[in-house]
């Protein structure tokens, strides 16, 4: 088993098939997305493939330490970051081939006109525990 | 209260419900069901018998649930009262449910998780810990995986290679959480052993032995990995060598090799070495040259590779190497390790960085980032 994470870009992923700002869909495309990620996830539970789905707000803050006794530096949020992430989706699958059909079917998730947006996801695998057997 | 004892009832207490009819789901349920009720009942008032008592909770659980099940459907016919006498215990009731659990419709994930539980009797939450993933993911892989198997008949012998692959998974690849799945692995393998005279059960339960007598030495207190060569060998388990040199002996004398015998006496050859340099590389090499032989794998090609660096030199280890696909997981840290071997540090150096990038787990990557940092602080004299 392997976990991945399945990485949702705000901004720094190539652009979509379907480039449409979705502020500017119908509602209705609107909802039938989410029912569609929504079912998506739903599916991976009872597969016992789903570990973890969280989205993030758009806007953070950059935190560093500034020194003994003194409160740590803020700034941003930065408008020219480059990459955003907009949340993500934890599985735990049998192979990476798995992992792969897996992004595929949420990159599918119907967007502008009720067509799939063909978004690009960006797949990252897990650090696992080091294997018993090396030699 | 001995919860490796209660667990260890578990698979015969299943079988028992099997044999009377109850199909292998219901069953399951029904024992998990009286294993905790056991763990809430026992410690004030153990049984006499305790088999005998999860067999009667465990069946009044089926049957309440059949009952149940029946009055919905409104079919009252499906379940008798009374169990059939049946045929007397067979010896081999555990032998099918690791065939079972191990079935070769069901994914690895699948047969481990159901394997755990089934053969285990570890509870949802506890594999579902061991594995990182949450209790309902594991609760629809594991009833998911009871369905997948739930019509194959239980009375025809299964595949021993599929249920030693399943345990092997279950010893090499997890999480180091509450539950020890390297001595639940072991535990698992020693009642196959038991169950079933098979030399390849017993190559796996001394090889499994033989890794985990190194266990206390392969981490330093800051979780730091400790290589072969650098373990401090007065702390290897010698009782666990012993009895795992003994398993493998008796394997071998039948002359029917396989590849856990063949890696259990690699792994004997290192845990007999009283100082890394003392090690018999050459015979190691041999051996691998049957786990070639016997499995083709390219990662075995990647180990042995490493043997010959030792035996015959670094240069004939890098020969070794070069006729490997360099795209293998840990091929740059063994060409790493065979360049430092041949004196060329700043080759060295750049590989292990390499590999410290494409290794896949924290401990591996932070172990080849030292290396690194080892050989660069060295040349920069």
């Amino acid at each position: 088993m392997a976990k991945y994470l399945l990485l949702k870009h705000y901004r720094g992923a190539p652009d979509p098939v379907n480039n449409v700002r979705m502020d500017q869909w119908t509602p209705q495309e609107i909802s039938a997305h989410m029912q569609y990620m929504r079912d998506f996830a739903a599916r991976l539970e009872e597969t016992g493939e789903f570990v973890d789905a969280q989205a993030l707000a758009p806007e953070g803050t950059f935190v560093r330490y500034d020194g003994e006794g003194r409160p740590p530096v803020t700034d941003g949020p930065f408008a020219e970051t480059k990459d955003l992430i907009a949340g993500w989706m934890v599985i735990d699958v049998d192979s990476y081939e798995r992992a792969l059909e897996l992004a595929g079917e949420l990159s599918a998730a119907p967007g502008a006109g009720g067509r799939p947006i063909h978004e690009w996801l960006e797949l990252r695998p897990f650090m696992t525990e080091p294997p018993t057997v090396t030699e | 209260m001995d919860e490796g004892l209660l667990r260890d009832l578990t698979p015969g207490v299943l079988a028992v419900l099997v044999r009377r009819g109850a199909d292998f789901a219901a069953a399951e349920d029904a024992v998990q069901d009286a294993l905790v009720e056991a763990l809430r009942v026992w410690p004030a008032d153990p049984p006499r018998d305790p088999k005998g008592w999860l067999v009667t909770v465990a069946w009044r659980r089926f049957l309440d649930a059949a009952r149940a099940d029946a009055a919905r459907r409104r079919r009252e016919d499906r379940v008798e009262e009374e169990p059939p006498p049946g045929p007397a215990p067979a010896v081999d009731d555990t032998l099918q449910l690791y065939f079972l659990c191990a079935h070769p419709s069901l994914t690895p994930s699948s047969a481990v998780a159901l394997t755990l539980r089934a053969v285990g009797g570890l509870t949802t939450r506890q594999i579902a810990a061991a594995y990182l993933v949450p209790e309902a993911t594991m609760a629809q892989r594991i009833s998911r995986a009871k369905r997948t198997v739930s019509g194959v008949r239980f009375d025809r012998p299964g595949d021993v290679g599929t249920v030693l692959r399943v345990l092997y998974l279950v010893f090499n690849e997890g999480y180091s959480g509450d539950v020890d799945l390297a001595a639940e692995a072991i535990r698992l393998t020693r009642r196959l052993a038991a169950a079933i005279d098979h030399p390849e059960v017993a190559g796996l339960l001394a090889l499994m032995l033989l890794h985990h007598a190194r266990r206390a030495s392969r981490t330093a207190p800051d979780g730091e990995l400790v290589p072969l060569a650098e373990q401090d060998r007065s702390r290897w388990d010698t009782a666990a060598i012993a009895e795992g040199v003994a398993i493998l002996q008796g394997a071998l004398s039948r002359d029917r090799l396989g590849e856990f015998q063949a890696q259990a006496a690699i792994a004997a050859l290192h845990a007999d070495a009283p100082a890394a340099e003392e090690t018999d590389w050459v015979q190691i090499v041999e051996w691998y040259d049957e786990l070639v032989r016997l499995t083709g794998s390219p990662v075995v090609r990647l180990n042995r590779a490493v043997a010959v660096g030792e035996a015959d030199g670094p240069r004939a280890g890098l020969a070794a190497l070069a006729a490997l696909e360099d795209t293998l997981p840990r091929h740059t840290a063994v060409a790493a390790y065979l360049h430092e071997r041949d004196g060329d540090l700043a080759t060295a150096a750049g590989l292990y960085a390499e590999a410290a990038r494409r290794a896949p787990n924290l401990a591996e990557r932070d172990h080849l980032t030292r290396q690194a940092a080892r050989l660069n602080a060295r040349l920069r004299g």
